[in-house]
Order: C-alpha cells, then structure tokens, then sequence
C-alpha cells in the first residue's frame, strides 16, 4: 500500500524523524493519482512541477518544529483561487483561466508549508450533488466506480477516499462536503458561517457557501480546520472570534452529553441500510456514555423549497459576472447582448442555467416578497428549531444522506429527486451551523455517513464527538481502488 | 416656441445627483481614486470583478457619506445595508453595482435655496452610498467599445430631491448650493465637468391647480449647471406644447444634446430595467448608532447659509456679497484669511467679487489655483489706501499677482507703477492738458462741472494711469476758478 495510507500525525513524524522526506511524499501522491485518476477523475488540473519542486525546497527546512501540514500533499477544490493555476469551477465558461490571486484558505495553508497537488473537480459552481454536473467529466465513487462520488465536492471527496492526498478542500452551501464525504467514506466537516474565509472562493450563494477540511480521519479533519479557521479582514462575513485548540478537544471523553435525534430525519425516504448503520451509531454513542431523545424540527419539510429560493436567487447574482467582457469565455455575437447571450450560453451547463432562472425570476420585481423574502422569514423559523433543540441538547445526530452512493446517470435528469439528496444537510446551510459527517459502516458494500450538527462556533464538541466514535466504531475499511 | 403655453402650467422638478467622493481608496477595496491615470491602473482583482473578490467597505466612504447626509439635514438610519442592483454592461465588472435600496445612509433632508431674494426649502428624499461604474468609450464607427476600470469602486453618494423644485432656476440654485455644501464639508470638489457631480433631473407638468403629478421624463447628459438649467427650459417648453396640442406625454429617459441645444428620447418606459435588487450577502448589517452620529455630526464645519449670515452681521457687508463670497468654500475662506490680515472686509469683497472671480471664470480656475495670497491682496488694498497706487493701476497689480504670485510692490517697482502725487510733477502735465484742450475749459467755466472730468481723464492718460487723482483734481481746480 502507498505511503499515503497514514494519518497526517504518522507523517508528520515521520517526516520530522528524517524518516521521509516531503518530495517522496508528493512524490508518492502523484504517482497514486498517475496510477488510477484515469478512472477515478478527481483532478481537472494537476500541479505537478511546481509542487514537487516546492516539495523538494521543504526537504531541506525540515526541522524539529516543523507544523503538523509541514510537507503534506493536499488538494484545492477547483472553485478556490490558486495564484497562477487555473481555476475554472468545473465550468467551460471559466476555460482557461488563471488566478491572479490566492484565496485566504490558499495562502494559510501555504503558510503551514502544505503542499497542493491540484484542483480538484466538481459540479459546475458548486451547484450538483453527483459530480456528474463538472463542465469537463464526472468523477467516479473509488469505492464503486460505476457510481457517483457525490457532489458537489465530488473530486475532493474522491482523491481522499482514493488514497491519493492526505486531504482536501471542499465547500458546502447545502451539503457539498458533508454528503460526497457520506458516499466515498471519509470525514468532512462544514464549519460554522463565517469561520473559514469565503475570499478566493468563486461564490455560489454567499450567505451559505463556507470552506471546509476533506479528510480520511477526525483529527485530520481537526489539523486542516485549525490552519484554515479565523478572521480575514478581506471577508465582511468573516467572525471575528477567537479559534480554540481543536486537537485539545479530541479527549475520547463524551460522557454525560445529550444527543437529540430529529424524527423529520428519520422519515420517509430513509434507506432501510442506512438507517441501520444509524441505529448502530446511536449504540456505540450510547456505549460511550452520550444519551440520546427525540427532538423535533419542525420546519425541516420546508427547507430545501427555501434553499432553492435563496441560493439560485444569490447565484443569479454572483454568475453574471461570467460575461465574456474581461476574462474567461468569449463567444462573438453581432452585438453587445447577443454577445452575452452566446457566452453564457455556451459556457454554463445545464445546471447552473436551470439555477440562474429559477433565481433571477425569485428576485424579479413582483415576486420578491413571495419568494426570496419568505425564504429568507422561512430561514430564520429553521434557525429557530435548532436554537431550541439547543436549548437541551449538545448536538443533534441524523444520516448524512438518506441513500448511499447511487449509479452515474440514474438521477440526472430528475433534478427534484437529485434535489432531495440534501434534505438533511441543507437546514444545517440555513442555520448558519456547523456539521461533520463520518463513516459508520457499510450498506452493499457502501459507505454510509453519519452527520452530527452543532452549535454555532462549537466545532470543538462536533470533532470530539466524532473522534470518540471514530475510536470506538473501528470502521476502518478503505475504497479497495 | 410659445411663451403662453409655460403660463398655463406648473412644472415639477425633481432631481437625482451623483456626488463621487474624495476618499483616497475606493470603497470596497484599496485601490487609488486618483483621477487622470493612464487607464486601468487604478485596478486589482476584486474592483476588476474577478471570480471569488469580496468587498469590504471602506470606513471613511461611510463616515463622508454620513457627513453628507447630515449636512443635508437628513435623518440617519441606525440600520443601513447594501443592496445589490443587477444589470449587465461592460463597465460594470460584476454585472450588479452594490448600492442601496431600502435603508439608505440618510433620509428626510432639506436644504435651503434663494432665488429672486426669495428663501425656499426643496426637501432631500434621501441620501445613500453606493460604488462607480467604469468608463466606456465608443469608437466612432462603432465598431469598438474600450472600457476603463480606473473609475470603478470610487465611493458616490446619490442625493435624491423631493419634487420641489419649480422652476429651471431653482434647479441651477439647488445645484450650487449642493456644490457648496459638498465643498464646505470636504466630499468632493463637485466639478460636473469632471464628472465628479453629475445630474439626472425628472421634470413634469401639471395645470395649475392640479394636485396629482403629471407624467415625467428623466433628462440625463447635461454636463454643467448652466446646461442643466437649459435643458430643463427646453424640456418645459417641449412638454407644453405637447399638452397644449391635447397629445401625452410619454414616461421616457431623453438625453440633452448640447450642440443642438435639444433633449432626445434614450428610451422609453417599456425599456426599463428590472434590476432585482436584493441584501447584498457579502456585506454585513451597518449599525449606525447615536455615539457614531454624533461624533460625524461634530465634523461638520459651518455651512454656506451661516456663513453668509455671519459675513453680514460680523463684516457689514451687503448679503448680496456674502452670499457670492460664501458660495465657494476657498473663496469665502480667502476672504476671511485676507481679511484676518487687517484688510477692509468691504475693500477684500470688492477685489474678491470684481477683479479676482472674474479672473477666475475667464480662465476657468478655482481660487486655489492661482497665485494669489490673501496677504499680497491685503498689501495692494493697503497700497490703494496709502495712495501709492490708484485702484485703476490696482486693476493691472492684481492680475499680474494672481499669475505671478508676485509681491504687489515688486510688481509696481518693476513696472514704474506708483503713484504720482508731487504736485511739482503734476503741475506740468496739468498745465500742458489745460493748454491744450481750451474747448472743455471754456466749458468747465460756462459753468458745465462736468468737463473737469474730461480733464482729469486727459492727466490720467498723459501720467499713464500714476497721477494721483486727487491732486490731479486739486491742481486743476486752483487753476480753473
């Protein structure tokens, strides 16, 4: 097996023992991604020389006080600006072009000395729940390559669960790291809105868009969070608040915390499977001395009808720069408005066009107060039921998703059905909370992710508790790719 | 064009005024606002619009704009927010501008104008911040269109009036006392040519006597205030006889063509954007609260009208003066500074309102352009009084001080100009002026007083402006009678 079957700590150590050296780590990540990204597709750009010749620089700095990223090969999803790298969100309209900046989350992990192999592929603008929405090719699930990765972090979900990084950045807006990370069987974390800079982040819809770590382990997840978190005066939405010491949280000791179950997520449309890994969870939580009761919330049934108001109404807005004017494609017309209309056009997938319509017509002059104002009323009722669950509870436990990983094809063109995939991470956008989904066990053969919600800016209790169920659950089964 | 059709009709005006501010960063990012650079160099990615920028705002562009506002006596919002205004065209890189729609910086303002002595109060609907747009320029076969990005992101306020103003005059004298006020409070130097005050004005009419409105049209492209007044005549005039012929007028957007001396239909309602305004999600709630108010308020300097006020009471001077004096900042400062120096406040008002403003508008210059010191202009009125020189040869002085910068007695040494008030040396030329002009001495003593004046005129001529004239009018007196 590769080098890279380790946790970051493992080698990170092993790196500062002079044991290995960080270039026969990125080394080793290349060749895993040469050996079976023909099947899996995880990357739409690779970094090659640039990143092994940065590799080969940090072979000689290595020293005892070394940060724990120091040498480690990681993954950028295609959506976050990587200076002199294409960036193009899996989109054609974005073809060809060059990011003329780092993103923030770019630049801190640079700082820890990480080292990103490449951009990683995705739905178009975020927008998809299969990966089968990239502008350029799917990308496969490594442990079922006739099926989807999930989406829209479909790449970055993939290169961790194919072995080929240590981790990846992926972002959510209604579950675009939680449900891949649920199919492919890896840990990903949706940090609370406003923890992790959204700058150099092609935004899809604003006030729910937010960065977070793709990981094989709960402590890796723990140490990417803890490089990526804190204010940046280039975001407005950035929280000003102090990050604590999220590897101190990992104790191993739950005891005595109270767990609420939502019985909206535990309705109908709940694979029977899935349910049962679930259960399952629940007792080992149990057996480690968390208590669990049923709690409610109530607006759940409205959720994804608001988050399809609000997120195509924010994208309407923010994908209208993709004009042709400056950058990016350009497709002539006769005039300056067929112009437009031939780019955008050709340039956007179907997807991302279906969104921008459904948005532009919520804010449009008549309907605003109908639709974008009462999604946004309906939001702040979500928000509500989860203050209150709060109110009695440290966390609230669900499924990720309600089915695991389906066939590439089966749901692409009944976008309702592929819409419902997120029924249990999207209210989580809504409120503006943070998430983690881990592996639980496996249904057929496939991974089955456990959410855990939390309390605003409490990703300390989230990653604590996932840690201890990590320990205790023993699911340690990898994609056999 | 009919003069009895405007008799029958009462015109409502209304405008809107876009005020860019002086700040030296641009609202939502760093980049320079200084104007006249080589085009886009005053750009970065994120007022360039580039995938992933966000905006901050910039602090001091809030603090001016409330500043504005308040100077407009405006009630500030404890609670203001961006809004983003979605449109597509070329100079606007993120194809929306973030303005404001619903909670503006300031609204419920007045400002007082006089017209024809008459004081007036034009209420202000409301005040709000919002950014630039870039700068498009057409070649002339139309082929082509470049744009220049230098300008987008400088920080605008738009001043809305209520539909108060009557006549094209009153417009002219709201716009100048909104220069005023914007000078006197350090927002902008106003220069419409420029492009740093620019006006779009709503005009419709109505029987006298009738309280709903009439239908309006919008006038753009005026490029000063005199223009601004002319196109309103045009467009009164024009809307009369259209009502007088029994046809409508047509709600529409008309462009004043300054050569023609016309206004021309842009575009009609049906044209009319849906901009689909909605909370801006990048920016954050602005909390305006008493204690921020009140240190802006505390900034505010006095305003042109008390000013005037205070010119009459402290100075005596006519309020015809003070109120030309006060009109500009730099130059009722001038006046104070020429005037702290020990100068005849009437004395500085004359020179100010005669020689130097006229200076100022035949050359197109501000007062802060020229040369001019208040303390060479205190010296020279020192000089007049003194009798080293004559006012008429102060006439000549001053104008060679504001282009030069020179001292008034450099100037009068160098050219040979003081006065002349020996007797002895005025007594030739008197002698010579009598002999040869026995027609008005024959006059002066057949009683016609007046024909000394030919006289003195000839003296002054013959000194080439130095004698003094009063011994000029002495000696001929003793001569004569």
């Amino acid at each position: 097996m590769s080098l890279l079957n380790a946790t970051i700590r493992e080698l990170h150590t092993k790196i500062v023992t002079k044991e290995i050296k960080p270039s026969e780590l990125v080394a080793a990540s290349y060749e895993r991604i040469h050996a079976t990204d023909d099947q899996v597709k995880a990357f739409l750009h690779l970094n090659e020389a640039v990143a092994m010749e940065r590799a080969r620089e940090l072979d000689q700095q290595v020293t005892a006080e070394a940060g724990l990223l120091f040498g480690i090969p990681g993954a950028t999803k295609d959506n976050m600006n990587t200076k002199g790298l294409p960036t193009t969100a899996a989109s054609k309209i974005l073809q060809g072009y060059v990011s003329a900046y780092n993103a923030t989350v770019v630049d801190k992990l640079e700082a820890q000395h990480a080292i990103s192999v490449g951009k990683t592929n995705m739905d178009e603008f975020a927008m998809g729940s299969s990966g089968e929405n990239s502008g350029y090719y799917p990308t496969h699930n490594p442990w079922d390559l006739t099926r989807v990765p999930g989406g829209s972090s479909s790449g970055s979900a993939a290169t961790v669960a194919a072995g080929q990084v240590l981790f990846a950045l992926g972002s959510d807006t209604g579950g675009s790291i939680r449900q891949p990370a649920a199919y492919c069987g890896i840990v990903g974390l949706k940090p609370t809105y406003g923890l992790v800079s959204r700058f150099g982040l092609i935004a899809y819809a604003s006030s729910l868009d937010q960065i977070g770590p793709m990981t094989q382990t709960v402590e890796d997840s723990a140490i990417v969070l803890q490089a990526i978190a804190g204010h940046d005066r280039l975001d407005s939405t950035s929280a000003n608040v102090t990050v604590p010491d999220y590897l101190a949280a990992l104790t191993g000791d739950i005891r005595g915390l109270r767990i609420g179950l939502p019985k909206e997520y535990f309705g109908e449309g709940l694979d029977a499977g899935v349910r049962a890994e679930i259960d399952r969870a629940i007792q080992t939580l149990t057996g480690l001395g968390a208590t669990f009761g049923e709690v409610s919330l109530p607006h759940t049934k409205y959720a994804v009808a608001a988050y399809y108001l609000v997120a195509p109404a924010e994208a309407s807005s923010n994908l209208a720069r993709f004009d042709g004017v400056r950058y990016g494609l350009r497709v002539e017309g006769e005039n300056l408005i067929d112009m437009y209309k031939q780019t955008r056009g050709e340039g956007f997938g179907p997807e991302v066009k279906r969104r921008i319509m459904l948005g532009t017509y919520a804010l449009s002059s008549g309907y605003y107060d109908a639709y974008y104002l009462r999604a946004q009323q309906t939001r702040t009722l979500i928000k509500q039921d989860f203050d209150h669950v709060f109110a009695d509870y440290d966390l609230i436990l669900s499924p990720t998703a309600p089915t695991p990983a389906f066939p590439l094809g089966e749901k692409i063109d009944d976008p309702l059905t592929m819409y419902l995939n997120d029924i249990y991470t999207i209210p989580v956008n809504l409120a503006g909370i943070p998430a983690i989904s881990i592996p639980c066990g496996l249904t057929n053969g496939l991974p089955v992710g456990l959410q855990l919600i939390g309390r605003a800016f409490d990703e300390s209790t989230l990653l604590r508790v996932a840690h201890a169920f990590e320990q205790a659950s023993g699911f340690t089964a990898r994609a056999a790719l | 064009m009919t003069t009895t059709s405007t008799s029958t009709y009462e015109t409502v005006i209304g405008l809107e005024v876009h005020v860019e501010m002086n700040t030296r960063s641009k609202i939502f990012c760093s980049c320079s606002t200084e104007f006249g650079n080589p085009p886009n160099t005053n750009v970065c990615p994120i007022c360039l619009g580039h995938p992933g920028v966000l905006p901050v705002l910039n602090r001091e562009a809030l603090n001016k704009a409330m500043r504005a506002a308040l100077a407009l006596n405006c009630t500030i919002n404890r609670e203001s927010k961006f809004d983003r205004k979605n449109y597509f065209y070329p100079d606007s890189p993120k194809a929306y501008q973030i303005s404001q729609f619903d909670k503006p910086v300031g609204e419920h303002g007045w400002i007082e104008i006089e017209v024809d002595g008459q004081t007036k109060r034009i209420g202000i609907t409301r005040v709000h911040l919002e950014e630039d747009a870039g700068k498009s320029s057409h070649a002339a076969n139309g082929s082509q269109t470049l744009v220049d990005f230098n300008r987008v992101g400088i920080p605008l306020i738009e001043i809305v009036s209520e539909p108060d103003i009557r006549t094209p005059e009153e417009a002219k004298a709201y716009l100048e006392k909104l220069k005023a006020i914007m000078q006197y409070c350090e927002i902008s130097d106003c220069k419409m040519e420029e492009g740093s005050l620019r006006c779009d004005a709503n005009i419709s009419l109505r029987p006298y006597g009738q309280e709903p409105f009439g239908t309006k049209r919008e006038l753009k492209n005026m490029n000063s205030f005199s223009n601004v007044k002319r196109a309103l005549e045009y467009e009164q005039i024009a809307q009369a006889e259209l009502l007088d012929s029994g046809q409508e007028v047509i709600q529409s957007t008309l462009r004043w063509d300054d050569v023609a001396g016309k206004t021309l239909t842009m575009r009609s309602k049906e044209d009319a954007h849906d901009y689909r305004y909605f909370p801006d999600p990048d920016l954050v709630l602005m909390e305006l609260d008493e204690a921020w108010v009140a240190a802006i308020q505390a900034t505010i300097p006095e305003l042109p009208t008390e000013r005037k006020q205070r010119y009459v009471e402290q100075f005596g001077l006519p309020s015809y003066d003070a109120d030309v004096l006060t009109a500009s900042k730099h130059v009722a400062d001038f006046f104070e500074a020429t005037v702290a120096l020990g100068a005849d406040a009437k004395q500085v008002s004359n020179w100010i309102m005669g020689e130097f403003l006229a200076y100022l508008n035949n050359n197109n210059l501000e007062v802060q352009d020229t040369k001019l010191t208040p303390a060479a202009l205190g010296q020279m009125i020192q000089m007049i009084a003194d009798g080293k020189i004559s006012v008429k040869i102060g006439k000549d002085v001053i104008r060679e001080m504001i282009a030069t910068g020179q001292s008034p007695e450099q100037i009068v040494e160098a050219k040979g100009l003081s006065q002349i008030s020996d007797e002895g040396a005025i007594a030739a030329i008197v002698d010579d002026v009598i002999a040869n002009n026995p027609k008005s001495v024959e006059d002066f003593k057949a009683g016609k007083e007046k024909a000394i004046g030919a006289l003195v005129g000839q003296v002054m001529k013959a000194s080439k402006g130095k004698a003094n004239p009063a011994v000029v009018n002495k000696l001929l007196l003793d001569r004569l009678q």
